[in-house]
């Protein structure tokens, strides 16, 4: 139905991305129950990566102002809770920086409430504080935000079942292969060996990875603690992967 | 080469709609652009339930089969052509999505042969601990499909029906694409 159909090039080179193996979350994790009736059953088939899999969309321009990086400057006061910054790279396997690539955050508040209207934790609101961010990488891959700390919430998974404060992060990076959304945790939470979620990736040394670092140099003296994390996104095939060890 | 390792994927989680829904999202193109189509759909879980808290997400070439990405080694697509490719929505109560784009055109991959017309799709959602991927193919692109690598690669036609977005019966530029996470009919799902 094209009028100008794309002829094959003589030897259309494409990079090629590495799949990682035993890195993420089994989409069947028992112990997550809302993985029950959602998990496929069926494996996933493995396609090559042609043009869809290695471009992506180049996103933020004009979708993102400076505020947007500022959690607790978005209303008339300030939020509750304890001030932070987070920062950090966002990298591929290779570890070369990807630049100019859109994060996403989002989070409870201290008291561990989201602005959500499914959201029934008996916790307070704040008015203060919605508990979303947006920023794009600069030249080196970073990105940094302000914030107040999460607190822990309660959910309904199993008796006394609580989340470790987290931030969600969304990551484009520049293929769809690259496409990622997690959760960055906080050093020495008391809840991790309780939290299905955390415990669902295979390999301990994975989950530490999500854990953010706490560095006294990047605390702003009478402002905010700083804590640091890195993410790292698919890199090239052929790099030799710890998990396939 | 330093092998970084790579971070893992958790879940977005019941409260995703508070960040990742943009108003523009679901609109690739404005719905009045010339040639747009709708891709309208559920999402559905393991029991036909529909899954409310969800998000689709959909990248895909332009009409000429072109990405505007440093990595298409065919280089830019002409002056004007500027798309956005990509559309993100997220379910409704009764697990629905929509999108609003223009029809990708047929790609060159890598050995050689020709990629039928279609989109790439993320599902994020609650009790999804990484994303899972599909893709839309059109039903009336019968010839391409035919020889497109991925479609062929699947033996059982029932299977590969479920990558195939049915065309309305009216309104040929109204396409319906069902997503079935688990179960009888489960969509396949695609390693990238």
């Amino acid at each position: 139905m094209t009028t100008h159909p794309p002829s094959p090039p003589a030897g259309l080179i494409l990079p090629s991305y590495e799949r990682p193996r035993g890195l993420h979350p089994p989409l069947d994790s028992p112990g997550y129950r809302s993985t029950a009736l959602r998990a496929p059953s069926q494996p996933p088939l493995m396609i090559p990566q042609g043009l869809t899999e290695i471009t992506g969309p180049a996103l933020g321009e004009g979708r993102v102002a400076p505020a947007d990086a500022d959690l607790t400057t978005q209303h008339a006061g300030e939020p509750l809770g304890e001030r932070i910054s987070v920062t950090g790279r966002v990298l591929d396997s290779d570890g070369r920086a990807i630049p100019d690539t859109l994060v996403e955050v989002w989070q409870a508040n201290a008291a561990g409430r989201y602005q959500h209207v499914v959201d029934n934790h008996p916790a307070p609101l704040d008015p203060n504080f919605s508990g979303v961010g947006r920023c794009v990488t600069d030249s080196e891959g970073r990105y940094r935000f302000v914030t107040i700390k999460p607190g822990a919430y309660p959910w309904r998974n199993h008796p006394n079942a609580w989340r470790p404060a987290h931030i969600h992060f969304s990551l484009f990076g520049r293929a769809f292969t690259q496409r990622l959304v997690t959760q960055m945790y906080f050093p020495d939470d008391p809840l991790f060996e309780y939290d299905p979620i955390f415990n669902s990736i295979p390999d301990p040394q994975a989950r530490q990875r999500l854990i953010s670092r706490f560095d006294i140099n990047l605390t702003e003296p009478d402002w905010a603690l700083g804590y640091e994390w890195d993410i790292v996104l698919r890199g090239s095939a052929g790099t030799v992967l710890e998990e396939q060890r | 080469m330093t092998g970084l390792p790579l971070t893992p994927s958790q879940t977005v989680g019941p409260f995703l709609s508070i960040a990742l829904p943009w108003p523009d999202g679901p609109t690739v193109v404005p719905e009045d652009t010339p040639g747009a189509i709708t891709i309208t759909g559920r999402l559905l879980d393991g029991e036909g339930a529909p899954v409310p808290d969800a998000l689709i997400e959909t990248w895909q070439a332009d009409p000429d089969g072109r990405f505007d990405h440093p990595d298409d080694p065919r280089g830019a697509p002409g002056a004007g052509t500027a798309f956005r490719g990509f559309g993100r929505c997220p379910t409704g109560p009764d697990g629905s999505y929509h999108i609003v784009t223009l029809r990708p055109g047929a790609l060159p991959s890598p050995d050689g042969g020709r990629e039928a017309p279609h989109l790439d799709v993320s599902v994020f959602a609650r009790g999804l601990l990484d994303r899972v991927v599909t893709r839309i193919y059109f039903s009336d692109e019968e010839e391409a499909n035919a020889d497109d690598p991925v479609l062929s690669a699947i033996t059982d036609p029932a299977r590969r029906g479920t990558l195939i977005a049915a065309a309305g019966a009216d309104d040929k530029s109204r396409f319906q694409f069902t997503i079935r996470l688990q179960g009888e009919h489960e969509t396949v799902f695609f390693d990238v």
